[in-house]
């Protein structure tokens, strides 16, 4: 199967860390779904989406499996690169590759098998400089990029180079860059996407959310139109933050006239 | 009865893949291991406590390490066919990437750390080429796009070696290696068993490029698994 075409991907359950089995018979992805992953530091999040990354076949310390269109993948698919339908973003902001921007894109064009490079190289650069606010230009080394610019690189590396169906982000919203955009524009590319995180807007804009305690899932959530009127709550509170967030940043004294609005204030 | 030769350099987490390896074929194959270090090694006495498998090492003291490791080689495989092994484990100290230890009749796995930098495969391109297998280590702590750009640089060196990543110490993706080491064949000749590549030119007989393992035939400072001393034995 060639990694364009949509994929549909197949949890089956393992075990939690006493060895109970977890509380679900399958989560099933399909394509362009919007999943988020819940649950306290250590309660199994990233493993859920390592899993996924990895394929897993009862062969990590979950015990799960991972079906591709309702199969088992093959070892193909499962270990070259330019194969697998997903990419992952780590928590781990760091690169270790001693290399320059374009370099390192350039590589790993070659490794996912994609032509036009040049373009490509420039396109990924101009995506990821729409999530983050600090300019990242071609000639820049990789261990020099900040927290943000990693992230915003690497999200649109797995956009326009990883061209993958399925995106796992793990705690995207750590990292300075600008999230609405990338939801936006991971949306408008019709991806699937699970967002491990922490952040209410993040887990409140998804189609499901998935709650993790002690290892394993423990709740499947679908809220529907349910908490829709939060959601635009906690954009609007959003929004103030990142507004009184820069503003902080960048030297200004907080004043009695910016005090928050009692209006937004705590949703009800 | 089977052999498995282990090289990396130090700290990427070759003994991770060897308690990994241990942890797989315990049950069917009785492994046995031995640890080539020049200094200290703790290795084998970890691995028999945890596991309970016949082990040992071997100091290289004055001797290169990978050429202690054949001098023995052969002393080894009767050692580990005495105690009933079905697989028999070597692992290097790692030091020399220019030696390579592998022989024929074994299976030679090359241990990577994803995090050593970009231009590691290439620093140690003949420990990679004649592998069977890169086992790329510790992939956990990179981004997804680092480790396809470090497998390209390892493809590079050895275009259709077979890669696998995995944070070892987790076992992630070692399925691959189990199933390819499963499906090795015994050593079928000890006596004919010859290292793959040559050796970089120097001062005794395996430096020099003879292929023989074990050190009944070779001259200079030579060593057998027992006797733990330097041996000179005339030119």
């Amino acid at each position: 199967m060639h990694r364009d075409q949509m994929s549909e991907i197949t949890v089956l359950p393992g075990t939690n860390r006493n060895g109970k089995r977890e509380g679900f018979d399958q989560i099933i992805i399909r394509p362009g779904d919007t999943l988020s992953i819940v649950g306290p530091t250590g309660s199994g999040k990233s493993a859920f989406i390592n899993d996924i990354e990895v394929l897993a076949q009862a062969d990590t310390v979950t015990g799960r499996r991972i079906l591709v269109n309702g199969v088992p993948p093959s070892d193909e698919m499962a270990r070259d690169p330019s194969k697998k339908p997903i990419a992952l973003i780590t928590q781990s902001t760091r690169v270790i590759a001693d290399l320059d921007v374009s370099r390192f894109l350039e590589l790993h064009i070659e490794a996912r098998k994609q032509t036009h490079i040049k373009d490509l190289i420039e396109n990924t650069i101009a995506l990821a400089n729409e999530f983050t606010g600090e300019q990242i230009t071609r000639a820049m080394s990789m261990t020099a990029l900040s927290g943000g610019q990693t992230r915003a690189l690497l999200i649109a590396d797995a956009i326009l180079i990883g061209r993958t169906p399925i995106l796992l982000l793990d705690e995207v919203e750590n990292a300075g860059i600008f999230k609405e955009r990338v939801i936006s524009c991971i949306k408008e590319c019709r991806k699937t996407v699970i967002f491990v995180t922490h952040d209410p807007y993040l887990a409140l804009s998804t189609d499901r959310r998935i709650v993790m305690s002690n290892g394993a899932v423990v709740k499947v959530l679908e809220p529907r139109e349910r908490e829709r009127a939060t959601i635009a709550r906690v954009s609007e509170i959003d929004d103030l933050l990142w507004d009184l967030r820069e503003r902080i940043r960048s030297g200004d004294l907080i004043g009695e006239e910016d005090a928050i609005d009692e209006e937004i204030g705590v949703p009800a | 009865m089977k052999l498995a030769i282990i090289a990396g350099p130090a700290s990427v987490g070759k003994t991770a893949v060897v308690r990994q390896i241990i942890r797989e074929f315990r049950e069917s194959s009785n492994p046995a291991y031995v640890k080539i270090d020049v200094v200290r090694a703790f290795e084998d006495e970890e691995l028999r406590e945890e596991f309970g498998i016949p082990t040992r090492k071997v100091y290289s003291g004055d001797l290169c390490p990978d050429h202690a490791g054949i001098m023995v080689l052969q002393d080894a495989i009767s050692w580990a066919q005495n105690v009933g092994s079905g697989l028999l484990i070597i692992e290097s100290a790692g030091l020399c990437l220019r030696c390579t230890p592998y022989t024929t009749q074994s299976f030679g796995i090359a241990v990577l750390s994803a995090v050593s930098g970009s231009n590691s495969p290439l620093k140690m391109a003949p420990m990679i080429a004649q592998a069977d297998m890169a086992v790329v280590t510790k992939t956990d702590l990179v981004s997804q796009a680092e480790k396809e750009v470090f497998r390209e640089y390892i493809k590079e060196v050895a275009p259709s070696i077979d890669i696998i990543e995995t944070n070892a110490t987790q076992g992630t993706g070692m399925r691959y290696l189990m199933k390819a080491l499963a499906a090795y064949p015994d050593l079928s000749d000890a006596a004919q068993i010859v290292l793959r590549g040559s050796p970089p030119l120097g001062v005794c007989t395996i430096c020099v490029g003879k292929k023989e393992i074990g050190w009944q035939h070779h001259f200079g400072v030579i060593r057998p698994l027992e006797e733990a001393d330097n041996i000179y034995r005339g030119d």
